[in-house]
């Protein structure tokens, strides 16, 4: 029997060993800076947009902050960066460094707002009316979100009571409602439902005339970008930030008190009046420290967002731990 | 590339990842406008994910045949434990700023803080007893009970995400749902053994090199 021997391998076929082990060696790094550059990647989808921000145009003939009784504010202004970066504007991402980005074709250009209700003169009015209604002021104002975080923002705008001394209030009018506009081809988020669109504020009449309240059109000297609430919002700088309705389309005057989103959304922690208040927690955390963006550490939150002095008067005789 | 001890230090270097360019992005200021809110809320979707992965490895291990999965289990856990102290500091540090009192008060007077500290301290004795060691000391039929525990944990960290979020729920549901299939299939495969579990396939024999 003849058993065939195996072709013997030639010894220069056999990979030196130095060769074979500095190959595996580099197989293994491959694989490690490969596998980490992958996760590397999945983690940036998750992280913040740090794109510079496009900028608005700027308003001419801004006057200084100088509204009645307007508090003198010595606190440092929050950069444009965040606070065009770090929004709350569900329609269109309930991630606050999402908003930017998904907003940026928003379009704010030609604008109306109706105003109507129980009013002598209901009307609808265009840009260039709002533009012409008052002189544009720069308010600096603290900002205060129910989420306990804060900013101080200079505001562009005119008193609200400017707007509805145009339309006459009847006198039966006791309060104001507002509405977002809801365009689900813009508003990339409406199809989630996560709340009952379109986004509903509202104020007392005597809120709404106070002189602190404005409506804004920009601010830092520009006009407002979409993730602001461009082209108009509202701004009460006593309330939390979600008061503050954005991209207003309808404001009405009304006998009875309007519905509110938040409110409907979840009744026990979010209140008609959601005026800052350190004294009376939300259900789930405590409204008593605040987070200031850009600045480390938590700070105390003032009543009435330090503006007691201006509005405290406007709830005398008011329950504010029942009327939250 | 097949050998153990490779495999782990592939997961050991992802898994640490996120954890150097969340440092990397602090440390040159782009973590956003509120850096300590993302690093808060980075840390605590890591511990989820973690522990999910974690107790992924059996029931993917079982359902589609894949023993070697098995090894990474243990690395997983631990890096759900790691990042969920991760997540606890940054709570302490930027929201307590070490103030035990606040966090004695806030741990009795916020659910979700009471749910978010319960599941951590939960994951302490599993992470204690991960070695080989423990193993053997506890018996495996008496680890495995304690480590169930990984479960409750999961779904306690999973309820307090959902509790803290203002209205949208999508991210701490889906984590949820996940849990929940996981835990089902454990369910189905205890009272139905066999019909879930897939034989791990023989490694086929090489061809001999001529």
């Amino acid at each position: 029997m003849i058993i065939k021997k195996p072709e013997e391998i030639k010894g220069s076929e056999i990979t030196a060993k130095q060769v074979f082990l500095s190959r595996r060696t580099f197989m293994r790094s491959a694989t490690l800076a490969a596998t980490a550059a992958g996760t590397a990647w999945l983690y940036r989808q998750f992280t913040p947009h740090t794109e510079e921000a496009h900028t608005g145009t700027r308003i001419a003939t801004v006057q200084p902050a100088g509204g009645p009784a307007l508090p003198a504010l010595n606190e440092a202004r929050t950069s444009f960066q965040d606070i065009t970066h770090y929004n709350n504007f569900y329609e269109f991402s309930t991630d606050k460094y999402g908003v930017a980005p998904r907003a940026k074709h928003f379009i704010t250009r030609p604008w109306t707002v109706e105003v109507g209700g129980l009013a002598h003169k209901p009307r609808t009015f265009d840009l260039d009316d709002l533009a012409r209604l008052a002189p544009p002021e720069e308010r600096v104002y603290r900002h205060r979100c129910v989420e306990g975080w804060s900013m101080v923002i200079p505001w562009i705008g005119f008193p609200l009571s400017r707007l509805l001394d145009q339309v006459q209030p009847m006198g039966s009018a006791r309060f104001v409602a507002f509405e977002t506009l809801a365009d689900p081809k813009q508003m990339p988020n409406i199809d989630t439902r996560i709340l009952d669109w379109p986004y509903v504020e509202g104020l007392r009449l005597d809120e709404a005339m106070h002189p602190l309240s404005i409506l804004a059109l920009g601010l830092y000297g520009e006009t407002l970008l979409p993730q602001n609430g461009a082209p108009l919002r509202l701004v009460v700088p006593w309330k939390y930030g979600f008061k503050g309705i954005k991209s207003i389309i309808r404001i009405r005057l009304l006998e009875a008190m309007p519905p509110t989103s938040w409110n409907l959304a979840s009744p026990n922690e979010y209140g008609f009046y959601s005026n800052v208040n350190p004294h009376v927690d939300h259900p789930r955390w405590s409204q008593a420290t605040e987070q200031r963006i850009g600045v480390p550490g938590r700070r105390e939150t003032l009543m009435f967002n330090g503006y007691a002095d201006q509005v405290a008067g406007l709830y005398s005789g008011l329950d504010l731990k029942v009327n939250f | 590339m097949q050998d153990a001890p490779f495999q782990k230090l592939v997961l050991l270097v992802n898994g640490l990842v996120p954890l150097t360019l969340l440092a990397l992005d602090a440390w040159r200021h782009q973590l956003g406008a509120n850096p300590y809110q993302f690093a808060t809320r980075a840390t605590g979707v890591l511990t989820l994910l973690f522990l999910i992965l974690s107790l992924a490895v059996t029931p993917l291990r079982k359902a589609f045949g894949q023993p070697w999965l098995a090894k990474f289990r243990r690395m997983l856990g631990l890096f759900g434990f790691f990042y969920g102290g991760l997540h606890l500091l940054t709570y302490v540090w930027f929201d307590k700023v070490f103030q035990v009192k606040d966090i004695v008060t806030d741990v009795g007077k916020r659910p979700f803080i009471t749910v978010g500290m319960a599941s951590f301290l939960l994951l302490v004795p599993l992470a204690l007893t991960s070695t080989s060691a423990m193993i053997r000391r506890l018996g495996g039929k008496r680890w495995n009970r304690l480590h169930r525990l990984a479960y409750v944990a999961a779904l306690g960290g999973a309820i307090h995400f959902t509790m803290l979020v203002k209205a949208d729920t999508r991210l701490p549901l889906a984590f949820a749902g996940v849990l929940a299939v996981l835990l089902g299939y454990r369910i189905l495969n205890k009272v139905w053994p066999g019909y879930t579990e897939r034989k791990p396939l023989r490694a086929p024999t090489k061809p001999a090199r001529s």
